[in-house]
């Protein structure tokens, strides 16, 4: 099954919530050698004017991995992801994700595009609070491998 | 580690961040593997990867980008301060199960506007680049 052009320009409907916590913030900030303790002290958050600790600057991932899965899901995609390898990534944060938010997560697909056999797909979650407080833009490019070519 | 160490008022285009050596390991991978929730074969499971016709197992290029942000978090002082962090994925990151793997990361601001810098950040391991156009943004301001 090859990907599906057509899914460009979709809005899945939000999914959520995730609550971000203390201890997946500590957890995550281990995993990636994050040593500000502004990661895993509350006082030192709230010495720097955070409500309780942030999250790295990456963790958004965590939620995207979390509730963020309908592109996957959407029978329509023909996306095979044992195909997939991750081309790109960027996070915009409007707000640090903080330990107590109640996150929503809005997946569009921004951009199919077909380049010799293969497809890029460019996605971008939109992470906000319960009441519409934006924290994070992240934005993924995806690339599918076609099905005639060798394993890389 | 905490205390910032960096006069933020001063940062010009052209300096350089002080860079690192991040050693990665297979226990690396799979404490990311349960932290991330990105529990994909390939970076844990060796017959696996070569199945699917990696040389090894890879890390996960998540581990990568969040690993060599911290040399701009040191820098700038408060992991708050990155605004926007985006790269490329250029190369895998083979992981020797006795070995492990090292990625050598620096860092040079190449723009200053306003109360914002960015930092664009070189990762490189075994000599080839893991990171394209690895730039991230930072807050300045008070």
């Amino acid at each position: 099954m090859a990907v599906n052009p057509e899914i460009a320009g979709r809005a899945y409907p939000p999914a959520g919530p995730y609550v971000v916590s203390r201890a997946k913030i500590a957890e995550f900030a281990e995993a990636v050698g994050a040593v500000d303790p502004v990661h895993t002290s509350v006082e030192v958050a709230r010495e720097r004017g955070y409500a309780d600790v942030i999250a790295p600057p990456t963790f958004a991932v965590v939620i995207d991995m979390f509730v963020g899965k309908t592109l996957y899901d959407d029978p329509e995609s023909g996306i095979d992801f044992s195909r997939v390898v991750h081309g790109e990534q960027r996070f915009t944060h409007h707000a640090p994700l903080t330990a107590g938010d109640e996150i929503y997560t809005t997946l569009h697909v921004d951009q199919v595009r077909l380049v010799g056999g293969h497809a890029m797909v460019t996605t971008r979650t939109e992470l906000a609070t319960a009441d519409g407080a934006p924290r994070c833009t992240a934005v993924s490019t995806l690339v599918v491998r076609g099905e005639d070519e060798g394993e890389r | 580690m905490s205390e910032q160490t960096t006069d933020l008022r001063a940062v010009a285009v052209g300096d350089q961040l002080p860079g690192r050596t991040i050693h990665l390991t297979r226990e690396d991978l799979v404490r990311y593997a349960g932290a991330s929730l990105d529990r994909n074969r390939i970076h844990w499971d060796e017959p696996f990867a070569k199945q699917v016709g990696l040389p090894d197992v890879i890390a996960h290029g998540m581990l990568t980008m969040g690993s060599a942000v911290q040399v701009v978090v040191d820098w700038v002082g408060d992991a708050g301060r990155v605004v926007e962090y985006a790269t490329k994925f250029t190369a895998p990151v083979v992981v020797d199960y006795d070995d492990g793997a090292d990625v050598e990361v620096s860092g040079t601001v190449k723009k200053v506007e306003g109360d914002r810098a960015t930092v664009e950040l070189t990762a490189t391991c075994r000599g080839q680049k893991v990171l394209g156009r690895a730039l991230a943004t930072v807050r300045l301001d008070g």
